[in-house]
């Protein structure tokens, strides 16, 4: 029985318990083993790793679950992978977490990813980064790397992690499977430790669309410790559409990355016919401003990220360099020691571009620009019902590949950032396989699809539709099934 | 092109340290970045609002009614150097 | 050159008395021990978020009321970053380029804004002294830190120490009356900065100013200003020139030094708080914080001058004292048919007097009821004890409270009102002072003092000196 509890979707062992099927600790006792053999370094910490504490679920009432380390947990350590946190232990847990526990979901262990979520490629994780279980000479993509990998390699049956400006699509599409990033506010942020907060957003990285759907279902609804939080209103219900009939799919005229892989633009093509076998039209529709996305999002988010981690001073928690010296002297080599270099580079970057006489030209802008690109999808949404566009402009790389140009790095963003900009659900499904340009082992391709704010339901259902008719059934390792 | 000198300024702002050879990679790379993000300079945005917020709501308040605080030993348990009940750090020095 | 004129304006930091702080569930608190009144919010761990306490924001908005100002339809939070061990954070959530409130006034003096911030923690320096600087460590108590404050900007309308700490005065009794705050200075619940500089009298533009801080009383900040003016002015007129910069003011010798030093590079690189979303005050909030206002010192001063006719100096006295100001107009009400100028007398002179000799506090809290005041006071305007006499029973009434008729009558104060009796008394008093009495008849009316004296030593001042006047003359012939 428990070789076949790994093989259900969350939905079907659900369907499975309440069938007498399979037994709640029988299905957590599977997924714990497989996660025990954990090679990814998917996971930071597990459950059954022996240490004392533990997360407690009073009644485990559905499959167990991954939660990237950047959501507090009381009784299990939270690092948001960042030496400066290490061995910080919350006193309290994340509203998501509690949701979680709440509906009866076993806490697995805590993923692996980029330190304070600041990077698309996971090699940002000060406790090593984490393989593509596709080709582990590979990225899984970031910054929830290890919630995707967890998922896609087997080690979990879902995931959550957080997107800021791709964090859950992108590695959901470089290591094939579904990742959904919600409206802004739909998710409560409480407990989930910040990187920019007026992008971050707490979201499903499922096997399939009907798992994100239940995941969200049980994560949305507003909370009184957020001050940013509405919930979803209907709550989202399991999809159940099998055709695009009368729905309108715009591709943006203007997004046009210039680094697209061949194979992924191939993969992207395939799947826009695929629609339209559906019953859906595509057309384009110009967003003349999203090709300005990573500009405005590379000021906004280190901005803010400058400020939410400037409390990691080394006087309440966390770690503290030894050595004497005055205030300054503790608080800048507490800060030199415990960050690692992109999570410097970015707090510069937002320092710089807050900074007096800066302001105006970076901030100020960039939050203009952001405005332009909200209109942008108002505009394309009083004509189509959803944007798509490819995920990540390429299949997964090759580890340390992208590590010394940070600007190229940033790149696997062009896609995912302008939605986060606009605070608008995206969703990302496996839409086929493809080889790197140059050649190279097939791996996944993501199809982002865009809908207007809170309209979570639409993404979902077609999501789901498009799901069936692709019949993306490839898993790491045992190539095209 | 972003100078040694502004690095040095801003890592002070932002309480990092950073080496010599550090300030001189983090020039670089502020620079190369900036330079991309500049693109947004010659965009016409007059009269356009900036946005800080995507959602709309307003006056989302709190009643005033007190919640259990932490018990001390939990609060200065993580502490890296509490000391008689509080947080002791290293006094700031005149210069 | 041309004397140099003072320009001073004051920034004042009101914490708000509130249950619970600004942005978390936590208790105030005054005085408890080290850090039992903090959570997750106030001591930024990692993954928190604030949320604004309801209270907080009506309480700023009756003092944005009580001080006229226009309140914004839109105000938001932003984030004013810098790190300091009291700031756990490293950012405080202020308000910057929108207050809740701008553009009131106060005893004339303009209100340049009031906006909802937070207080830092208490950092206890230990080491000699109780200096900033020389410290080898220091102690972070996070209770106070997260408490709500309105901070409230003047314009530099003051100009000089004594009028702008005549003017944080009033501030205070404002902001008292309002019920939202202690203002208590040396608690800290009340904290007043001051911005300080010179200018050639009669010129427009404002001189370099300097920011002092640290003046935990009334006292102090009328020294720590006079002792900055004084600098400045032998600095210029010397021919240096002010540099910008924060002084600290140390009580214990009322010296000032400069907070300057490596961590002071200050760029606050202030922006939207993205945490919380705007506050927008509804109309019902307005009416109540409008409606919440009680008559404010100001108000209650130009009343007693225009409808009660009290002098300028009796009617600040009692606007600025709000328990004197409700003995004043209790008396008044009870006494009917007297000036309320007379019933002002009796009560800022011959009662705070009485009781101040009595080791009193002051009129309102002394043991003699308003009733009984009145009483006496009506007495002596109808003339049925003398005013001397009304004195020494508004003694009898501080030592022992009580009804002045039952003391007039126990002491037997009455004035005699039986003119035979009076007359008698008079003739046997001119009897024995004849060369006075001789005196007057020639023309020198100095000299009937020496009769009216008589007279007052036998009826022990029982008489009215007017009636006896005139009986003397009467029997004199004149
Ligand atoms: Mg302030
Ligand atoms: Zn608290």
């Amino acid at each position: 029985m428990t070789a076949g509890a790994l093989e259900l979707t969350a939905v079907q062992a659900r369907e499975a318990m309440a069938a007498g099927e399979l037994s709640a600790a029988e299905c957590h006792d599977a997924w714990a083993q497989a996660a025990a053999g954990d090679e990814l370094n998917a996971y930071l910490w597990r459950d059954d790793s022996g240490e004392a504490g533990g997360i407690a679920v009073e009644r485990p009432r559905i499959a167990p679950i991954a939660v990237k380390d950047i959501f507090c947990t009381e009784g299990a350590p939270t690092t948001a992978a960042s030496r400066i946190l290490e061995n910080y232990r919350p006193p309290y847990t994340a509203t998501a977490v509690r949701r979680l526990l709440e509906a009866g979901a076993p806490i697995l262990g805590k993923t692996n990813m980029d330190e304070f979520a600041m990077g698309s490629s996971n090699e940002n994780s000060a406790y090593g980064p984490v393989l593509n279980p596709w080709d582990r000479g590979r990225v899984p993509g970031g910054s929830s790397g290890g919630s995707a990998a967890a998922v896609a390699g087997g080690l979990a049956p879902w995931a959550i992690g957080t997107d800021t400006g791709g964090s859950i699509r992108q590695p959901a599409a470089l290591c094939g499977i579904v990742g959904l990033k919600p409206t802004y506010g739909a998710v409560s942020r409480y407990g989930m430790i910040a990187f920019a907060s007026s992008l971050d957003q707490c979201g499903p990285l499922t096997r399939d669309v009907a798992d994100a759907a239940l995941l969200l279902s049980i994560l949305q609804g507003r909370d009184a410790c957020d001050s940013t939080s509405l919930g979803i209103e209907p709550a989202p219900q399991l999809p159940q559409r099998e055709d695009l009939n009368g729905l309108r799919f715009a591709v943006p005229a203007d997004l046009r990355s210039d680094g697209m892989e061949d194979g992924v633009r191939a993969v992207f093509e395939a799947t826009l016919k695929r629609i339209e076998e559906l019953g859906g039209a595509v057309a384009e529709a110009p967003l003349p401003h999203a090709e300005h996305g990573i500009s405005a999002y590379y000021v906004i988010a280190p901005a803010e990220a400058s400020s939410n981690l400037a409390r990691y001073d080394g006087v309440r928690y966390g770690m503290r360099a030894a050595g004497g010296g005055d205030l300054l002297e503790m608080y800048e080599s507490t800060r030199a020691q415990g960050f690692g270099a992109e999570v410097k580079r970015r707090i510069m970057l937002g320092t710089y571009a807050l900074s007096s006489g800066y302001y105006e030209a970076y901030y100020g802008r960039a939050q203009k620009v952001r405005t332009k690109i909200a209109e942008d999808f108002d505009a394309a949404f009083a004509e189509f019902d959803f944007v798509v566009t490819p995920t990540s402009p390429s299949v997964a790389f090759g580890l340390g590949e992208k590590t010394d140009d940070p600007l190229a790095m940033y790149m696997n963003d062009y896609f995912t950032v302008p939605m986060s900009l606009a605070g608008i659900p995206a969703i990302s499904i496996p839409a086929g396989l493809a080889e790197p340009d140059g050649g190279g082992p097939r791996l996944p391709v993501g199809f982002q699809i865009a809908a207007p704010a809170f309209a979570e339901q639409r993404l979902l259902d077609a999501a789901y539709a498009l799901e069936g008719a692709i019949g993306f059934d490839a898993r790491p390792g045992g190539g095209d099934g | 092109m972003i100078e040694r000198e502004q690095v040095q300024h801003v890592a002070r702002l932002a309480r990092l340290r950073l080496s010599e050879e550090e300030l001189g990679r983090m020039a670089g790379e502020l620079s190369g970045i900036l330079g991309h993000v500049d693109r947004i300079g010659e965009l016409d945005l007059n009269d356009v609002e900036p946005t800080s917020h995507v959602v709309e709501l307003e006056n989302v308040l709190r009643a005033d009614e007190p919640r259990p605080s932490w018990p001390r030993d939990v609060v200065l348990a993580q502490a890296p150097d509490p000391a008689n009940d509080a947080f002791r750090v290293p006094s700031p020095q005149a210069e | 050159m041309a004397e140099l004129e003072a320009v001073i304006g004051l920034e004042i930091h009101v914490q708000l008395a509130t249950r619970t702080k600004m942005f978390c569930g936590c208790e105030l608190s005054f005085g408890d021990e080290p850090n039992v009144h903090t959570c997750p919010v106030c001591l930024a761990h990692p993954g928190v978020l604030p949320v604004p306490n309801e209270e907080a924001i009506r309480f700023a908005l009756t003092i944005a009321a009580a001080l006229e100002c226009k309140v914004a339809p839109r105000s938001i939070f932003h984030r004013k970053n810098y790190f300091y061990p009291d700031n756990p954070k490293a950012y405080q959530i202020s308000q910057y380029d929108i207050p809740l409130a701008s553009n009131g006034r106060l005893g004339g003096i303009r209100i340049h804004r009031a906006h909802l911030e937070e207080d830092a923690a208490k950092t206890i320096h230990v080491g000699e002294s109780g200096r900033i600087h020389g410290s080898e460590r220091s102690l972070i108590d996070f209770n106070r830190g997260g408490t709500p404050l309105v901070e409230i900007v003047t314009e530099p309308d003051l100009r000089s120490a004594a009028e702008a700490c005549a003017w944080a005065r009033l501030l205070r009794t404002t902001v008292r009356q309002l019920d939202v705050s202690d203002v208590n200075m040396e608690e800290g619940s009340l904290r007043v900065d001051a911005n300080v500089s010179v200018r050639p009298a009669g010129s427009e533009e404002l001189g370099t100013k300097t920011e002092l801080k640290n003046m935990n009383s009334f006292r102090f900040l009328e020294r720590g200003i006079e002792a900055e003016l004084e600098r400045q002015r032998a600095l210029v007129e010397s021919g240096g020139t002010v540099v910008q910069e924060t002084l600290h003011f140390h009580p214990e010798d009322g010296s000032l030094t400069s907070l300057r030093s490596k961590e002071e590079a200050h760029d606050y690189r202030y922006f939207p708080e993205p945490d919380l979303v705007p506050l927008a005050p509804t109309e019902t909030m307005l009416r109540e914080a409008r409606e919440s206002l009680p008559e404010l010192p100001e108000a209650r001063m130009r009343r007693y001058r225009e409808e009660l006719g009290l002098s300028a100096e009796n009617a600040a006295q009692l606007a600025g004292d709000p328990q004197a100001a409700a003995y004043f107009e209790a008396v008044a009400a009870e006494a009917s048919g007297v000036e309320a100028q007379v019933v002002a007398n009796w009560v800022t002179g011959e009662l705070a007097a009485a009781s101040r000799q009595a080791g009193g506090a002051g009129p309102a809290d002394s043991q003699v009821e308003p009733a009984a005041l009145a009483a006496l006071v009506l007495m002596v305007q109808e003339k049925r004890i003398s005013h001397g006499s009304g004195k020494a029973v508004l003694a009898a009434l501080v030592a022992e409270g009580g009804d002045p008729a039952a003391i007039v009558e126990r002491e037997g104060l009455a004035q005699i009102s039986d003119s035979g009796e009076l007359e008698s008394i008079v003739a046997a008093a001119v009897d024995a002072n004849s060369e006075a009495a001789e005196q007057v008849r020639g023309g020198n009316q100095k000299a009937i003092g020496a009769i009216v004296g008589a007279v007052m030593r036998e009826t022990q001042g029982r008489a009215d000196g007017g009636e006896v006047n005139r009986l003397i003359r009467k029997k004199l012939g004149l």
